[in-house]
């Protein structure tokens, strides 16, 4: 009962404002299209040039901004269901080592498979993120916690030790160097024929829409969750698989995007009430629309060269969470 | 002697404390009384100089607590909250000698041992001083904190809800030893107390506070009375007037 | 339970009252003689000096094997020396590092009431880049090529320990001012100092760049030796303020409430801790990189061993442990596995896998 209640508490605030509602999402959408126009229209190649303008238009140009936004995408809505899931609000896949744990995945597919397609190596990337997950959602249980905040602090560490570890084995095996270029996130590389698995994020997306009000009741906990007649561990095992494979599919395509799906969802929901299912599209625009600037704003501030969108990211997030932090310390925890 | 001058005290706007004004005259027992959320231990933890007021100022002993010498000040009054969490690992007798720290500052002398002796003599504590804290139940664990700040020996004693935790057993004894405290060692000792007939057996003075305000101050005898309790608890109780010390009913 | 209904004693309390004046010595003779006794505990402290004596025996044997072992050149012949000397510069940046760590670690925990997180994840190391990397940003190469002279160590640890206060004291004012909110920003910006220096870094020329990254990383066989005595006065001048406020971080360690109570300004004492711990971390880091569990290891193991949980004991056991730990496996892998690249990267997977059996086991947080 406890938690019907509560929903129907926090889905009263953003009726007041469904008018203006309406108009506020197709704007986002479009402020996010403009982005786009913008990011196929900036880079070194000239796209008005006679004979190949068109042809690099779809080899590079369109393949990257459809990567940008469907890794922003991803990355934002993993945040979102981990933090139902956890019912924390500084829990995403590079606080808890979701991410380097696909890292890994993805350092030890080269080892072991060196010829391996980029298919294969997605699934080894998302199988160490998704046990890594499990791991972490196992200490989260066995451990009595006196505050949330020790949450993230735990999942830092964790990363940090995956970290440790996938440093030893690209030191002994020499592949370090590749490492620090693999796993900053960047759009450079990302061409025609090396991004279109990203698709598979959007029918992740579709599967968190309708499940969305399951997750948030399993976050509430197994007692209450099996009170209302859910079945709790297998929506812990349905999230932490759809977290394990959009972020196993972005580390291997694009590599490490921290923080946007702490910020994206933060903001969406301070801005707009907790109301979930009508937040998961402001989500996914707004993960879109935040990497692709990062990506543009990468792009020119050292034309002609790349300043990977990963560091803009780690900024412009690390930024925004501390202001969210502040904002919890003036009200008190 | 205690005195608290327009304390006031708003969290993000919200006033939990005050303004209030209160004098606590030096030696025995003061409780402050009041349903949850009146600002009790709020109050107690600002005396305490543990949180800051938004305005007005807090003596004790002529010491003013926000701009005395903290060490000064841990001479002369010392607090003890409900929760005290931390990681090391203390045996009751390390935990007491904590005490002595304004005093001798961490290397204690012959006298500072004597005096923790005492405070674990005067808890019944001797047979648990060897013991780690955490191997000891709640009210062993209270006890000792309460030992803890006897050992400071400062004149004033501030305790937030030392009964919780304690069943009845205890917490009469802790009572007593805080009785004792008072008149053999002439402390000031205030207390927080959630159940109003400890307040009523044992203390000397009771304040009464609702809603940040205090509302009655005065003898057990004078806050004692049906009318007074229904208006600062907002529920019906009653009276008795049983001997040697007047009763409230209010269960049903 | 039986305690409190035996009947109690109320004579010697009521004898000898709580007052401040000495307590008459006839009140209580048989307590008198044995209270300091038991109260020092001689079989703890015995046994934590003797753990500390094979420590520092054990970190003597090590260093020795370090220095001579497997030594090419003739006895006494002019390579042999230069070798031993080279070797002797190993040495001491393993017990500078070593001593870095192991003591920021255990007050970084005792300031921050808690024994799982360790100052880098808080992002001190990342601090010390994002300050070298800004000095070769805003001032050139020059800045940082210049040889190390006491000026400049004074005016980089000036630096360092201006932008620490400035930094922790801001994090940890407010009135609700919460040490779990200023761990999670801590990290966030030790984050986005990572990001930051990164990002300046790329702005950089090469040959800055060079400069830069020769300065940021150091490792164990090949460390800068110009700067080893200055960062060995540092250790011994840090070292000697914290052996003096050992008292006081037993206090903190407490917590808050207990340590205001107890007469400690505990935010002031909270941000000088974080600033020490910052200089211990920065001149870590400048000698052999970033370190997260090898702290945690020794800070751990030193907790169990050293019997005691005053900071008298830890601090020194701590030490000692961590000295011992990294001259040893150095030790180890260079002559026994030839790996002596991997020193740390091991140590940090061995801290690493250590830390995940440890919140496995750990019952709370």
């Amino acid at each position: 009962m406890t938690t019907i209640s509560t929903t129907h508490r926090t889905a009263v605030a953003p009726l007041r404002k469904r008018a203006l509602g309406r108009l506020a999402l197709p704007a986002a959408v479009a402020v996010v299209v403009g982005l786009v126009v913008l990011s196929l229209n900036v880079g070194v190649y000239d796209l008005n040039e006679e004979t190949f303008g068109s042809e690099m238009l779809w080899i590079t140009r369109v393949p990257r901004t459809a990567a940008l936004v469907l890794a922003g995408v991803a990355m934002a809505m993993c945040g979102l269901i981990m933090q139902m899931l956890t019912q924390n609000k500084f829990v995403e896949p590079s606080t808890v080592g979701t991410s380097e744990w696909a890292g890994l995945g993805l350092l030890v597919s080269f080892l072991v498979m060196p010829l391996a397609s980029l298919t294969t190596r997605i699934i080894v990337a998302s199988l160490f993120a998704f046990g890594g997950t499990m791991l972490f959602m196992a200490i989260l249980r066995r451990v009595v916690l006196r505050t949330s905040l020790i949450v993230p602090l735990i999942g830092i560490m964790l990363s940090a030790v995956v970290g440790a570890f996938s440093t030893y084995v690209a030191m002994s095996t020499e592949r370090l160097q590749m490492l620090g270029t693999w796993f900053m996130g960047s759009f450079t590389s990302v061409v025609r024929g090396r991004y279109e698995v990203l698709w598979i994020v959007a029918i992740i997306v579709v599967v968190i829409y309708i499940a969305a009000d399951r997750f948030t009741v399993a976050g509430l906990g197994e007692e209450i969750a099996t009170n209302v007649g859910l079945n709790y561990r297998r929506m812990m095992i349905i999230g932490t698989t759809l977290v394990a494979l959009a972020t196993g599919v972005t580390t291997v395509v694009v590599g490490f995007l921290p923080f946007l799906g702490l910020v994206v969802p933060n903001l969406v929901s301070m801005i707009r009430g907790d109301d979930l299912r009508s937040n998961i599209p402001w989500v996914c625009v707004g993960g879109a629309g935040l990497i692709i600037a990062c990506d543009i704003l990468g792009r020119v501030v050292r034309y002609p060269f790349e300043v990977p969108v990963a560091m803009i990211l780690g900024l412009f997030g690390a930024a925004v969470f501390i202001v969210l932090l502040l904002r919890q310390r003036r009200v008190g925890v | 002697m205690i005195e608290v001058r327009g304390v006031h005290k708003a969290y993000s706007g919200k006033t939990v404390l005050g303004p209030v004004d209160a004098t606590i005259p030096s030696g025995g027992i003061t409780a402050l009384v009041g349903p949850n959320g009146a600002g009790k231990s709020t109050m107690l933890t600002i005396i305490g100089r543990l949180l800051e007021a938004d305005a007005g100022t807090v003596h004790v002993g002529g010491l003013d607590v926000r701009k005395a010498d903290s060490r000064t000040l841990a001479r002369t009054m010392s607090i003890l909250r409900q929760e005290n969490h931390f990681v090391t690992r203390l045996t009751v007798r390390q935990l007491v000698g904590f005490g002595r720290f304004p005093h001798s500052g961490g290397r204690l002398t012959k006298h500072d041992h004597e005096m923790v002796n005492q405070a674990l003599e005067f808890l019944d504590l001797n047979d648990l001083a060897d013991r780690f804290l955490d191997q000891l139940s709640g009210g062993q664990r209270q006890r000792a904190y309460v030992a803890m700040v006897l050992a400071q020996d400062t004149d004033y004693l501030l305790l937030d809800e030392p009964l919780n935790n304690l069943d009845m057993q205890h917490a009469v004894a802790m009572m007593k030893q805080l009785r004792r405290a008072a008149d053999e060692l002439g402390k000031t000792i205030v207390i927080v107390v959630h159940d109003i007939n400890y307040a009523a057996a044992y203390a000397d003075r009771i304040i009464a506070l609702r809603e940040g305000q205090v509302v009655h101050m005065g003898t057990p005898a004078e806050i004692m009375t049906s009318a007074v309790l229904s208006e600062v608890f907002s529920t019906n109780i009653k009276v008795l007037d049983s001997e040697p010390y007047p009763l409230a009913v209010y269960y049903r | 339970m039986t305690l409190v209904s035996k009947t109690p004693a109320p004579a010697r309390g009521a004898q000898a009252p709580f007052v401040s004046a000495p307590a008459t010595a006839s009140s209580a003779p048989e307590l008198q003689a044995t209270a300091p006794a038991r109260a020092f505990d001689p079989d703890q402290r015995r046994k934590g000096l003797w753990r500390m004596a094979v420590l520092g025996a054990l970190a003597v044997v090590f260093a020795v094997l370090l220095l001579v072992y497997d030594n090419p050149m003739e006895v006494g012949s002019d390579g042999f020396w230069r070798i031993l000397q080279m070797r002797a510069t190993t040495v001491g940046t393993i017990v500078v590092v070593a001593f870095c760590q192991a003591v920021a670690t255990v007050i970084f925990h005792t300031a921050t009431g808690n024994r799982i997180l360790t100052p880098s994840i808080m992002g001190f190391d990342a601090l010390y880049r994002v300050i070298q990397t800004a000095l070769v940003f805003v001032f050139g190469a020059g800045a940082l090529a210049a040889t190390d002279g006491l000026p400049k160590v004074l005016v980089q640890s000036a630096i360092m320990i201006g932008f620490a206060t400035l930094l922790y004291g801001w994090l940890f004012s407010g009135r609700f001012a919460n040490l779990h909110i200023m761990l999670l920003i801590g990290v966030v910006l030790g984050a986005g100092f990572g990001s930051l220096a990164t990002f300046m870094q790329r702005l950089l020329t090469p040959s800055e760049f060079d400069v830069l990254t020769a300065r940021l990383f150091g490792n164990m066989s090949n460390s800068n030796e110009a700067y080893l005595p200055w960062a060995a006065l540092l250790c011994v001048v840090v070292g000697t303020l914290v052996w003096r406020k050992r008292h006081q971080f037993d206090v903190i360690a407490l917590g808050r409430d207990t340590a205001v109570n107890l007469g400690l300004n505990h935010r002031a004492e909270v941000i000088k801790t974080l600033v020490i711990v910052a200089v211990l971390i920065s001149v870590s880091t400048s000698m052999v990189g970033p370190m997260t569990f090898f702290g945690f290891i020794v800070a751990t193991i030193s907790y169990q061993i050293s019997k005691s949980q005053k900071h008298a004991y830890v601090l020194p056991t701590a030490a000692l442990l961590g000295v011992v730990t990294l001259l040893g496996s150095y030790f180890i892998l260079r002559h026994v596995f030839y790996a002596a690249g991997l020193v740390t990267v091991i140590i940090e997977l061995a801290g690493g896998l250590f830390f995940l059996i440890y919140l496995l086991r750990k019952g709370s947080l």
